[in-house]
């Protein structure tokens, strides 16, 4: 019988990978959750601390899916605390997924959003021409580097890692190295998940020139199913109509890139 | 609804069929609402679900100061069917809340209050001066948050001092929410109704809670919530037709409808229009067009001009 997204399904973390000092990849055993589309997501429920939305990660092995995370609040840390052989509940996958385009394509990621990220190269023709934009703030929390090296061996492409302190890579923030690119070639399709200024420069430096740009976004989630009304953004609802969003789209809408609502629901400015 | 549609069925048909409806003094050109709580905290939300078929948004229960309600897990769905949800009544209070709303000139919205005293409705009500409200929903029976909610709903004698305050505080129309709790929930409605209460919406969801049976620890942070959903549909239709049998109030069901057919259902069981919320994540905001086309359709096969000419037709037979 096929499974009903919505029920929560109960799985063992089987290993922990340290990808830096703040952020670890749990990996486990799920076929449904292995073969997600990129940009989808799962609530995840930490027994007895909380539920979360995460970006469902890749693994080297078939079945198994994962999660990276970085420690941060409450729900977070306690997420970053489960040790292997302890159990997690999943439900979903939510929400929609990437347009991938062929040809020349620009992937930006920041922290964690560069877990959607690495999914979408896993659907990269040999044929397609990546740039891979990584941010981070120094050079500790960079993570993911090699992989995306990994994925892309078979594809001509550059992995570029920018930091804001300079400590690795280049220096400045990554949207800067974004504006840099768009300005001298042309993309077919611009991706980017990270932190929600990161994204509307992002977007905007793209849409501006006409090119084919995708954001997906992040809100306050309690439900995952469009019921709370917690993750809105203008119109839309990111769990629902989302995550991901095109330039297009999110060129209309007032609140991204300015607000975003508190855990009790009130607007606030970024 | 769906305008092209309307006017093909409406020629189709060569009559003229409306799905306008009159909750006492309220009007609506359409009788299927946004239930409390669901997709409730914006106005830009609102409008696009006005364009999606509703006849009216009732906003999440607002109190009168901001709450950020319980940590997640707050929703859980049940296998068989339903929702339990203990959201918490995280809100952004009914200040913020009437600034946002303020603009509004179109979305016939109808503004859900939470409280534990009088005073609070009083004061609250009067934040909305400014604003253009079809209706104030009184919360008489969300059954996971204290000194709210069910605990106002099982005390007879605070509703009527509610409700009484309510009434005085303004000219706008007051309708209770009652729920099923310890006290008969037709004492709340006649407490209600003794002290000039305008409608009556039956139900909320029932008090309800999950366990994981691998972590063996229930699911919901707040441990308890409230079921929604098709499972407590049957339980709904009762009320209402316990309601308008033993009352001449006008009522409006909710609980568990998703289909048209649900929607008929509460008609004839004396619900002069409808709420709905769990199908929103069953079906998303289709379900509110596909509920009016199949209302419209229904009316026509069986002769209806208006939906006032079904509402509590089970209770002839
Ligand atoms: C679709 C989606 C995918 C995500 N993917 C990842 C991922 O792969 N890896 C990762 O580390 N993080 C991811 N996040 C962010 C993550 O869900 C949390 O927001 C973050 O871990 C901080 O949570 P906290 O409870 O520890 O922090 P808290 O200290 O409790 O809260 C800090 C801030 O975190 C945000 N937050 C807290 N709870 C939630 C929630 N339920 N929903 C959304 N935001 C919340 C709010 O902005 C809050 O103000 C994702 C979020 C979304 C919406
Ligand atoms: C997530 C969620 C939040 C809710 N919040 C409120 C609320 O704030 N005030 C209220 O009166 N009812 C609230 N309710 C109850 C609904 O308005 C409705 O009475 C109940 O869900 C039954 O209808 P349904 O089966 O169509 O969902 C909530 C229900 C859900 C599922
Ligand atoms: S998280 Fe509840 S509506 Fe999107």
């Amino acid at each position: 019988m096929q499974r009903n997204n919505n029920h929560t399904t109960i799985v063992t973390i089987e290993k922990v990978i340290d990808e830096t000092p703040t952020v670890r990849t749990l990996v486990f055993s799920d076929d449904v959750m292995s073969n997600v589309l990129p940009g989808q997501f799962a609530m995840v429920w930490i027994p007895g601390v909380n539920e979360l939305p995460m970006s469902v990660m890749i693994s080297k092995e078939p079945g198994k899916a994962a999660f990276t995370v970085r420690k941060h609040g409450p729900a977070s840390t306690g997420l970053f605390n489960i040790l292997e052989g302890q159990q997690i509940g999943i439900r979903g996958p939510y929400g929609n997924s990437f347009d991938l385009k062929e040809g020349k394509l620009l992937l930006v990621g920041g922290g964690t959003g560069l877990v959607p990220m690495m999914r979408l190269l896993t659907f990269v023709k040999p044929t397609d021409d990546v740039t891979v934009l990584i941010g981070a703030k120094s050079k500790d929390e960079v993570f993911f580097e090699d992989l995306a090296n990994n994925l892309l061996e078979n594809n001509p492409h550059k992995v570029i890692v920018s930091t804001d302190d300079g400590s690795y890579g280049e220096k400045g923030f990554v949207t800067d190295l974004v504006e840099k690119l768009v300005s001298k070639s042309h993309f077919d399709g611009v991706y980017v998940c990270g932190p929600e200024i990161m994204m509307y420069k992002t977007v905007q430096s793209a849409h501006s020139r006409k090119m084919f740009v995708q954001a997906s976004l992040e809100r306050m989630m309690k439900c995952g199913v469009g019921i709370c009304g917690s993750c809105c953004v203008g119109e839309d609802l990111v769990c629902r109509d989302g995550t991901v969003f095109d330039g297009q789209h999110l060129s209309t809408n007032k609140e991204f890139g300015h607000f975003y609502r508190n855990k009790a629901g009130i607007l606030e400015n970024y | 609804m769906n305008q092209l549609l309307y006017s093909k069925l409406s020629s189709l048909f060569k009559v003229e069929l409306s799905l306008a409806t009159s909750i006492g003094q309220i009007q609506l050109d359409r009788p299927v609402m946004l239930a409390s709580g669901i997709l409730g905290i914006s106005l830009d939300v609102f409008n696009r679900l006005y364009r999606s078929g509703v006849g009216a948004v009732v906003t999440k229960s607002l109190s009168t100061e901001p709450w950020e309600g319980y940590p997640n897990p707050t929703i859980f769905s049940v296998k068989g069917g339903g929702w339990i949800n203990a959201v918490g009544l995280s809100n952004p209070g009914a200040t913020n809340f009437a600034k946002m709303i303020e603009p509004n000139q179109d979305v016939p919205i109808i503004v859900s209050l939470v409280g534990s005293i009088p005073e609070d409705f009083e004061t609250m009500i009067k934040q909305f001066e400014n604003c253009k409200v079809t209706a104030y929903e009184l919360n008489l029976s969300c059954p996971h948050v204290a000194k709210v909610g069910l605990e106002v709903g099982d005390d007879p004698e605070l509703v009527k001092k509610i409700v009484t305050t309510a009434k005085n505080t303004t000219d706008v129309p007051i309708i209770a929410k009652v729920g099923l709790g310890t006290t008969h929930y037709l004492n709340t409605v006649s407490a209600a109704i003794d002290s000039g209460i305008d409608a009556i919406t039956a139900i909320n969801t029932v008090r309800a809670m999950a366990i994981d049976v691998e972590t063996q620890r229930p699911i919901l942070s707040n441990k308890f919530g409230g079921l929604s959903g098709t499972p407590i549909k049957p339980i709904a239709l009762r009320c209402v037709y316990e309601i308008s049998s033993k009352h001449d109030i006008p009522i409006i069901g909710c609980g568990g409808i998703s289909t048209w057919e649900d929607a008929v259902e509460f008609f004839l069981a004396g619900a002069s229009a409808i709420q709905l919320g769990s199908a929103v994540g069953d079906n998303w905001i289709d379900v509110f067009n596909d509920i009016n086309n199949g209302i419209l359709q229904y009316m026509k096969r069986k002769n209806y001009s208006s939906i006032k000419e079904m509402v509590g037709l089970a209770k002839k037979q």
